[in-house]
């Protein structure tokens, strides 16, 4: 992309992002294949892959693949049980749906050479709206004003009730904003911080040690990929939870 | 460090170039062209202002939003529609299959138990038959031997009897044969003494002298 | 002058990463007293897992806050 200095130390750590049009050069319309698109649409076939055809078998005693899908299932379903109670559990394929989606984004992100939707504000933002729009929408319809009772904590003094919901509704504003920005950013920093290591490899000297480094940061993303698509949902259920049973 | 990182400005400029135009020349269809012809020449000092992160790069977030929300639907219609009831229905199977089999495990233990007792049953009926013949047999086999018993005490008896009588018999002859005897050796002796033998009183003097010592 | 502007970007953005020292000790605390607690009592460990990952992650969402500052320094002023 930019003219490179011959011998030098170069760093480009975010050009792993650049969203490039999947065909040929030209703009990114809003219909355009790009990378992105290639790796989204990737993401959904692995999940096709492993939890339609790798079911396919719906045997009583699973093979490999049938016990991974059931295992991913049996931890979302346990999660949605356990955190929002059975009420919650009408909403389990959509959170099912998230998870799935950033877990192997996050994970086919950790190829080399690929691309990760999920270090994008955008893609995260949506997720984190949909969410947040979803869940107030659903407190509203559930518990009508009573939905409002989340902001005022009755359990504290009369005087700080008015304070105490002025924080809870910057907080509860601020949800999206830290939901999203907390995957995006992990992604983010995980990857630029390989592809810095990645540059000083260009130098002989502390090349093994560059290896190492990205040896070690590449498990530690391997476990970060996870945490994330793990956090992601748990906090999806938590508010959910706060929707479906808004008492304080 | 400083000079290193200076590197990055270069690539600021041309990204935010070709964002720029881009933006403008989108219609005339050929905005990479033109944005690299125009990145190439541009000044230095254009670049410090504009965005360098692509996640910040306003222009990609509709195409991004778009295929994220149909690869979110494509996703959602194939776990609700398929793979989620047929995993949560492979796993209420394998509940029921496992209940099943240990309910079933019950009922065989439940007969086993019934087996059990019944031959439990069978073996103290079998035990009770066998004391009853036992003792059947026992009590005939005492009355044989108290029959046998009794027989053979009668005859017993009946040889004591006898032979008690012939005891006393014997008895008798030999007091009848003292006697005689005593009388002829007293007839004798009183003879040879030279007395005049009477034997009447002979006998009275012995039968009174015998009286004590035979019965 | 506009070199200047860019050692005011750099600085900002070195002094922003100093926000993820303070993630860095809140997951460490809510890690480490997850462990003492979890010592204490293992038996109530397992249910308070997921606890444990949002505390971490509401803990780690400010450190990525202030590398997010960073980034934007860096190169979107």
């Amino acid at each position: 992309m930019a003219e490179e200095e011959a011998g030098g130390l170069v760093f480009h750590p975010m050009d792993q992002f650049v969203i490039k049009p999947l065909f040929g050069e030209g703009p990114v319309n809003w219909y355009t294949p790009t990378n992105a698109t290639l790796w989204m649409a990737l993401a959904a076939l692995a999940i096709t892959a492993l939890l339609v055809f790798g079911t396919r078998g719906r045997a009583i005693v699973p093979n490999r693949v049938q016990s991974i899908a059931e295992l991913l299932y049996g931890m979302v379903h346990k999660m949605v049980e356990d955190v929002t109670g059975k009420d919650g559990l009408k909403y389990f394929p959509y959170v099912m749906t998230l998870f799935c989606f950033i877990l192997f984004a996050n994970f086919l992100g950790l190829l080399p050479k690929s691309f990760s939707p999920t270090s994008h504000i955008a893609v995260t933002a949506v997720l984190a709206v949909l969410v947040f729009a979803g869940v107030t929408v659903l407190g509203f319809v559930k518990n009508g004003a009573h939905f409002l009772g989340l902001f005022w904590v009755s359990s504290a003094p009369l005087a700080l009730r008015p304070v105490l919901a002025v924080i809870e509704l910057i907080s509860y504003f601020v949800r999206p904003v830290s939901h999203s920005i907390r995957l995006a950013g992990n992604i983010m920093a995980g990857h630029a911080v390989i592809k810095v290591f990645a540059a000083f490899a260009a130098v002989a000297a502390i090349a093994p040690v560059s290896v190492v480094a990205i040896t070690a940061m590449y498990g530690l993303e391997v476990l970060v990929c996870l945490i994330q698509a793990y956090v992601f949902t748990i906090l999806t259920c938590v508010y959910l939870k706060d929707a479906l049973h808004p008492a304080h | 460090m400083f000079s290193l990182l200076q590197q990055t400005a270069p690539v600021v400029v041309e990204e935010s170039e070709t964002v720029i135009i881009t933006e403008s020349a989108e219609a005339a269809g050929h905005g990479a062209d033109a944005a690299h012809a125009v990145a190439g020449a541009a000044d230095a000092a254009h670049g410090a202002s504009a965005p360098g992160m692509p996640q910040l790069d306003f222009t990609t977030f509709g195409n991004q939003i778009f295929w994220l929300l149909v690869i979110l639907a494509v996703i959602y219609w194939v776990l609700s529609r398929i793979a989620l009831p047929r995993i949560g229905g492979v796993i209420s199977d394998r509940q029921g299959a496992i209940t099943g089999d240990l309910m079933a495990a019950e009922e065989f233990k439940q007969k086993a138990k019934e087996a059990e007792a019944a031959y439990d049953k069978a073996l103290a009926d079998a035990r009770a038959e066998a004391g009853k013949i036992v003792a059947a047999n026992k009590a005939e086999i005492q009355k044989e031997l108290d029959a046998a018993i009794a027989h053979a005490d009668a005859e017993i008896a009946a040889r004591a009897a006898e032979s008690e009588t012939r005891i006393g018999e014997i008895r008798a002859s030999a007091v009848e044969d003292a006697r005689s005897v005593a009388r002829d050796v007293t007839a004798a002796l009183v003879e040879n003494f030279g007395g005049k033998l009477d034997q009447s009183l002979v006998d009275a003097a012995v039968d009174q002298r015998l009286k004590g010592a035979l019965q | 002058m506009e070199n200047l502007g860019q050692l005011g970007q750099y600085l900002g953005a070195g002094l922003a990463c100093v926000g993820m020292a303070g993630a860095a000790m809140g997951v460490g605390n809510v890690a480490g007293n997850y462990l003492a607690g979890a010592l204490r009592n293992p038996s109530a460990a397992a249910s308070q897992t997921a606890t444990l990952f949002i505390g971490m992650a509401f803990a780690e969402a400010l450190g990525i806050f202030s590398f997010l500052v960073a980034l934007l320094l860096l190169f979107a002023v």
